[in-house]
């Protein structure tokens, strides 16, 4: 069984695959960045600090999704005793951690003009810095612990743990007062953003995403050849 | 016209920062792990290197181990 996840076939395709993601992320980045920053009109109330929204919402979006991957791939991996769904986890996990500091960090200066205030224990904000003490609780268990059985339990445990925050994350406006208003875009009604916001939101998270995808390449890639330094050892 | 779209109303400071600060993010994390990338495949090259002609042959016949040493990309 999955043996189409076995890591030579994986490397063969990801060695070669990191120069034509590197080069559609430019691409897609230049463009959202032009929708973003220029083209996107400002809001009638928030003016043009609402281009604030183009890096916050795609970055909390993309580090949510990762963690949530994170766990699926952990549980995955534990289930189906495969080792290789652990190396794809571990190898998405930093980009999830920096796409989590990017949405706190610009959802701190987008507060500040909106709010009149950098943060807030606000209950979105909060549970997105929760989220951040996870990846960085499980980027640690990888480096602490050396016994692989027992970094694939650990961080299997973070991640079950982990994810019961992120409904929370997601419901957070709907279930308290926050000063975040409630979710905008909605996949199954109708959204309430207008789509000359909508099309350079969802280019952004396009580039993000290509991003995150990128970094994935490269430490998988990374992680593989640590594999088979090791292997070289035991010749 | 430069400079009003540069000040944004006054919320230039804000907006500027935050897409800075996304973008040397981004810059950070991908210079941190392509070191880490080269450091390994270089550890590995020197490795393989120091092979004897034996052991050499075995590695040489697992697909992964051609591949990593061809893999003259520069991302």
């Amino acid at each position: 069984m999955f043996k189409f996840l076995e890591p030579n076939k994986i490397f063969l395709i990801t060695s070669k695959a990191t120069k034509y993601v590197m080069v559609l992320f430019i691409l897609v980045l230049s463009i959202g960045l032009v929708e973003a920053l220029v083209l996107s009109p400002q809001d009638y109330k928030q003016s043009h600090s609402v281009r604030i929204m183009y890096v916050h919402v795609p970055g909390a979006w993309i580090s949510l999704g990762i963690f949530s991957s994170i766990t699926f791939l952990s549980l995955s991996g534990y289930i189906f005793k495969n080792k290789n769904f652990f190396l794809i986890a571990k190898s998405l996990a930093p980009s999830g951690l920096v796409f989590n500091i990017v949405a706190l960090v610009t959802g701190s200066i987008w507060g500040k003009p909106t709010w009149g205030t950098w943060w807030a224990w606000d209950a979105r904000i909060t549970s997105m810095l929760i989220l951040f003490l996870f990846y960085l609780i499980y980027l640690l268990a990888w480096r602490i612990y050396q016994n692989k059985d027992k970094v694939y339990k650990i961080t299997t445990l973070i991640t079950i743990f982990g994810i019961i925050n992120v409904p929370i994350i997601k419901y957070s406006v709907d279930w308290w007062n926050t000063l975040h208003q409630p979710a905008s875009i909605n996949i199954l009604s109708k959204s309430s953003i207008h789509s000359s916001m909508l099309f350079p939101l969802v280019i952004m998270t396009a580039a993000f995403a290509l991003f995150s995808l990128l970094i994935f390449l490269m430490k998988y890639n990374t992680e593989l050849i640590k594999i088979k330094n090791k292997g070289l050892d035991r010749l | 016209m430069i400079s009003e779209f540069l000040y944004m109303n006054g919320y230039g400071l804000y907006v500027w920062s935050a897409f800075l600060f996304t973008l040397l993010s981004f810059s950070i994390l991908y210079t941190i792990i392509k070191i880490q990338y080269v450091k390994e495949r270089n550890k590995f090259i020197s490795k393989f290197g120091a092979l004897d002609s034996k052991k050499a042959q075995v590695a040489k016949t697992q697909n992964i181990n051609k591949e990593i040493l061809s893999s003259t990309q520069s991302i």
